[in-house]
């Protein structure tokens, strides 16, 4: 009976092989199917139930979870909810999850691959498995600052530090309260987001970066860049500054700002023309450098793709409406306007390049990722996206940007002490008949040796409406950002 | 030549007349209690965020249990498996510790108290079968009584008044309040009478018959045994709607038919016998087809959202995809959201915390009973322990095969429970019967016999008195001592030319090794 025996003792190996391979098949390669499938109410308590991880900002929570007394145990809660909300986005049982609160979803739950010691660690000991802590990159100052010099008007500011590309300031307005979407009523958490889903102003739009403007006199930035990278311009280079433009192939004419003439001698060098954002000049030398050089140094600056920081930005477009461009059109691009569209990140990232000698970095919001034991599981190191221009004409802008504050349109952005680069925009939108512009100002200091780099957008001029412009309105707002920064 | 003579007593496994000390066994055992009584410690600090109420009782429980299983094996039967009990008493203390954690986690019908009880009562029978049953071969006497008493546990749940159907399926009986699974117990029944049956007949069910493609067929005569319990396996399936009892007991039938004939016939005669039953059943019978429906189609939402559909196993399946690879650790998953995670579902359940890591430890600690199970069947000598050992372990594994092909879908549904870990008095109970078992079974194998053994001189001589030849190394004729190879300490000694070691390097044939040492 022995050969029998081990003959039966083999057929049981075989049945036990069978079972760990059955087990391995739904706890491992099915695993992922099973977990999402719908019938499946252990996602949402596990997802729900967890010691979710907090969204730190200079060391303080603005996001984490409190234990409650409920069927789920744990409750999202944001300290800051409307400031911050452009960032966390909001964690939802009835709405899902948006922002970091998606993005970083697997660390912020302890789910993420690299957290696996982690869980390992938890399962021997049986502590409660707690997800990661994510730390942005906002300097809470600045975050504080760019929310009150913004007001009741409705816009965003954009801080970035410019030599890494760090987000250092994210505002948009008017924001939601993602505290309201967060509760564990089905009920509630639903009529709350219908309701901003329906409200007129889009409050779960971040303006700072899933909403484009058209960018004014900003882009002449762009503008000026392709003309000196083109090696045909300097900046004491003398252009065309006539007091009205008429558009090539149309009758429209596009004069300068309130209808002044640039120059008695209607011409001007070109850093004179940044200097006081000539209108006309710029119209000409946009349809000079032409369509090709204009969309080429756009996207060098990062024009005509989305970014991920870590959540996905909207793309800015040079030739946003492509069928369009004729001549006129990119005469109309040189001063920002027409087919041209931009987010404030976009504007912002202009001044970080120049600030940076030229070159663009990835823009980003999480810094570090720490497991509960505080140990970092993820750090962001700052990443160049390319270059837009080279030193010496970065070192150009720098020094005509410095003159546009000194004494031009900008001089409301004058910090005491710092000297300050910027440049002013008051983009037309719509029917100008009915609409006042939005007003900007982008710029970047201490000039020598940049710190922070900002972009403002006022909706629609802001308090002042018709009356505001990029200077009297959006300036002195990012004075206030920069100065949060510099002074720490 | 001296060499020729010497030989068998120089191979002979010499059976040493001292009793094991058990030190491997005390051993495991720590490490078992240590897992069990630290899952208690864990579920409660999950749970509730402090120590179980019942943790000093239920962890001193379950060392007194292993220490006194311990110590009577020790004295008892010292020579049996010191693998069995550390599994066994590990495998009951984490299906103590997810039915705690069900428990505190307000799981309607988990009671980890009352299984502390039965293990308790089970560990307790275990351990006066193994001091009252000195051998095993005395079972033998009961062939036909086991056979009755496995004809009646199986009817009882068909019984008025005390049969209960529990879940569709009819398998329950309540004495005074007591609800018993006979079947746990009926399979010990079958495992005792065909033991006895197939080694009185066994030559008869191997040897008569002809000859067909290779096939030694039985004579049709000798099929009624055969036909009768694939009869009764099949009346199970469909009177009292248990495909896992049924199978057990036909599985348990032909293992041990083919362990006793040594004929894989019968093992196709079976086979073919169950699997056109099982079909015209699930064809004929309403609620068998059902269970085949929910097998093949779990994840159809008309059957999930029938009643009696597919709900749990496809909860259960959710929850051994929510541990993963690692689980989510002692009460920190879901398990409670499949309906009866303390019994037929446990496996989920340990699947979800403990995670694949966990339950591919828990199949290779059973795997580890049933081989040695098997091992001791090997190694016994009499038919009858043979084939009562080799059938024990392989319901053992069949057992577990039901539950678990069931719960990850190689086959059907059923309702039996996953042996030491599942809530169920029965079948912790029956278990430990079927453990005290293999261990008086596995002490008798071992014990050093007067009988001899393979490549033992049968007469007189190699046991106390190896017969020697002319002196050569040293040993000197009659005395008793058997002929010891020098071990590695003897060279620095070996000046004197007497000396065994000098014997042996002049040795003109070189001895293959110190088997005997």
């Amino acid at each position: 009976m022995n050969t029998t025996l081990r003959r039966l003792a083999s057929v049981v190996m075989v049945m036990f092989l069978a079972l760990m391979v059955s087990t391995t098949w739904i706890q491992f390669f099915h695993a992922d199917e099973l977990n999402t499938d719908s019938r499946n109410v252990r996602a949402i308590y596990a997802e729900y139930g967890r010691a979710r991880g907090p969204i730190v900002v200079g060391g303080e929570a603005v996001a984490l979870s409190k234990p409650v007394d409920d069927e789920f145990g744990y409750q999202r809660e944001y300290t800051n909810g409307k400031l911050y909300s452009p960032l966390t986005g909001f964690f939802s049982l009835a709405n899902g999850t948006s922002r970091i609160e998606n993005t970083e979803n697997d660390y912020l739950n302890g789910q993420a691959d690299a957290l696996w010691v982690d869980r390992l660690q938890n399962l021997l000991t049986g502590r409660d498995p707690e997800g990661s802590s994510v730390e942005l990159t906002v300097d809470p100052k600045a975050q504080q600052a760019a929310w009150d010099a913004l007001g009741d008007q409705r816009g965003a500011v954009v801080a970035l530090d410019p030599e890494t590309g760090a987000i250092l300031a994210l505002v948009s307005k008017p924001s939601f309260d993602p505290n309201d979407l967060a509760s564990h009523s089905t009920k509630e958490a639903g009529e709350a987001y219908t309701e901003l889903l329906n409200d007129d102003s889009k409050p779960l739009n971040s303006r700072a970066t899933n909403w484009t403007y058209p960018p004014g006199s900003t882009f002449k930035l762009i503008t000026t860049a392709a003309a000196l990278e083109s090696g045909d311009y300097e900046p004491d280079t003398v252009i065309d500054a006539p007091s009205t433009y008429t558009l090539t192939g149309t009758q429209t004419q596009v004069g300068n700002f309130a209808g002044t003439s640039c120059a008695s001698a209607g011409e001007m060098s070109l850093a004179d023309a940044l200097r006081i954002s000539c209108n006309t000049a710029y119209l000409g030398l946009a349809g000079e450098l032409g369509a090709d050089a204009m969309n080429e140094q756009s996207e060098k600056f990062g024009f005509g793709k989305p970014f991920s920081v870590p959540f996905r930005t909207d793309a800015s477009r040079y030739d946003n409406d492509p069928g369009a461009m004729n001549t006129a059109q990119v005469e109309l691009s040189g001063i920002g306007q027409g087919s041209v569209i931009a987010t404030p990140l976009q504007v912002a990232m202009v001044s970080a390049a120049i600030a940076n000698g030229g070159e663009v970095m990835q823009p980003y919001s999480v810094d570090t990722v720490r497991d509960p034991q505080l140990e970092v599981v993820r750090e962001t190191s700052p990443t160049s996206v390319g270059r837009a221009v080279s030193e010496e004409t970065a070192n150009q802008l720098t020094d005509m940007m410095k003159s546009v504050v000194e004494s031009g349109s900008g001089t409301a952005a004058q910090i005491s002490g710092v000297e300050v680069a910027g440049k002013t925009g008051t983009a037309q939108w719509g029917d100008t008949s009915k609409t006042d512009p939005h007003v900007w100002f982008t710029g970047f200091a201490p000039a020598d040796d940049p710190q922070v780099a900002v972009a403002v957008v006022v909706e629609s001029g802001g308090d002042l409406g018709g009356q505001a412009t990029g200077g009297s309105v959006s300036a002195p707002i990012a004075k206030a950002v920069m100065e949060a920064v510099l002074n720490g | 030549m001296s060499a020729a003579v010497e030989t068998p007593a120089e191979r002979t496994v010499e059976p040493t007349e001292r009793r094991p000390a058990r030190l491997a066994e005390l051993f495991l055992l720590i490490l078992a209690l240590a897992a069990g009584i630290t899952a208690f410690a864990m579920v409660g600090r999950s749970v509730t965020g402090e120590l179980p109420g019942d943790f000093w009782p239920v962890s001193l429980l379950l060392t007194g249990i292993g220490v006194a299983a311990h110590v009577v094996l020790r004295l008892r039967a010292p020579w049996a498996d010191q693998v069995i009990l550390p599994a066994v008493v590990l495998l009951n203390g984490l299906g103590l510790a997810m039915i705690l954690r069900l428990e505190l986690a307000d799981t309607k019908g988990a009671a980890a108290w009352s299984q502390m009880m039965y293990t308790a009562l089970g560990a307790g029978i275990a351990i006066l079968l193994v001091w009252f049953l000195r051998d095993h071969r005395w079972i033998r006497r009961l062939t036909y009584t086991a056979m009755l008493v496995g004809l009646g546990l199986v009817v009882l749940p068909l019984l008025p008044v005390i049969g209960r159907e529990i879940n569709g399926a009819r398998i329950w009986v309540n004495i005074a309040g007591f609800s018993l699974q006979p079947a746990e117990f009926a399979k010990i029944a079958f495992a005792i009478f065909f033991a006895g049956y197939l080694v009185t007949n066994r030559d008869t069910l191997a040897l008569a018959g002809k000859k067909v493609l290779g096939l030694q067929l039985p004579r049709i005569r000798d099929l009624g045994p055969i036909i009768i319990v694939w009869a009764a396996s099949l009346a199970v399936l469909v009177f009292e709607r248990d495909l896992g009892t049924s199978l057990l007991f036909f599985g348990l039938f032909v293992a041990m038919l083919y362990l006793a004939t040594e004929r894989f016939s019968w093992v196709l005669i079976g086979l073919v016998l169950f699997g056109a039953g099982a079909l015209v059943a699930a064809s004929v019978f309403p609620h068998v087809g059902a269970r085949m429906d929910v097998w093949l189609h779990p994840f159809d939402n008309e059957l999930y959202n029938a009643v009696g559909g597919s709900f749990q196993i496809v909860q259960g399946t959710f929850a051994l995809a929510a541990g993963g690879l690692f689980g989510t650790g002692w009460g920190e998953g879901y398990p409670y959201l499949v309906p009866y995670a303390f019994s037929d579902f446990i496996y989920s359940s340990l699947g979800e915390e403990l995670g694949l890591t966990g339950l591919l430890a828990i199949l290779l600690t059973y795997l580890l009973i049933v081989q040695r199970g098997l091992r001791t069947a090997i190694a016994v000598r009499d038919g009858f322990g043979k084939l009562l050992a080799g059938g024990l372990a392989f319901v053992m594994a069949l057992q577990l095969f039901v539950v678990v092909g069931g719960i990850t879908r190689i086959i059907p549904l059923t309702g039996l429970t996953m042996p030491f870990m599942a809530q169920g008095g029965s079948s912790l109970l029956a278990n430990w019967i079927v453990i005290a078992l293999l261990l008086r079974i596995s002490d008798n194998a071992r014990r050093p016999s007067a009988l001899p053994m393979r490549g033992m001189v049968a007469q007189g001589g190699a046991m106390h008195d190896p017969i020697v030849v002319g002196a050569h190394d040293g040993a000197t004729p009659g005395t008793g001592v058997p002929v010891r190879r020098p071990a590695a300490d003897a060279p620095s000694r070996g000046s004197t030319p007497s000396h065994p070691t000098e014997a042996i390097s002049r040795h003109p044939d070189p001895p293959t090794g110190g088997e005997h040492l």
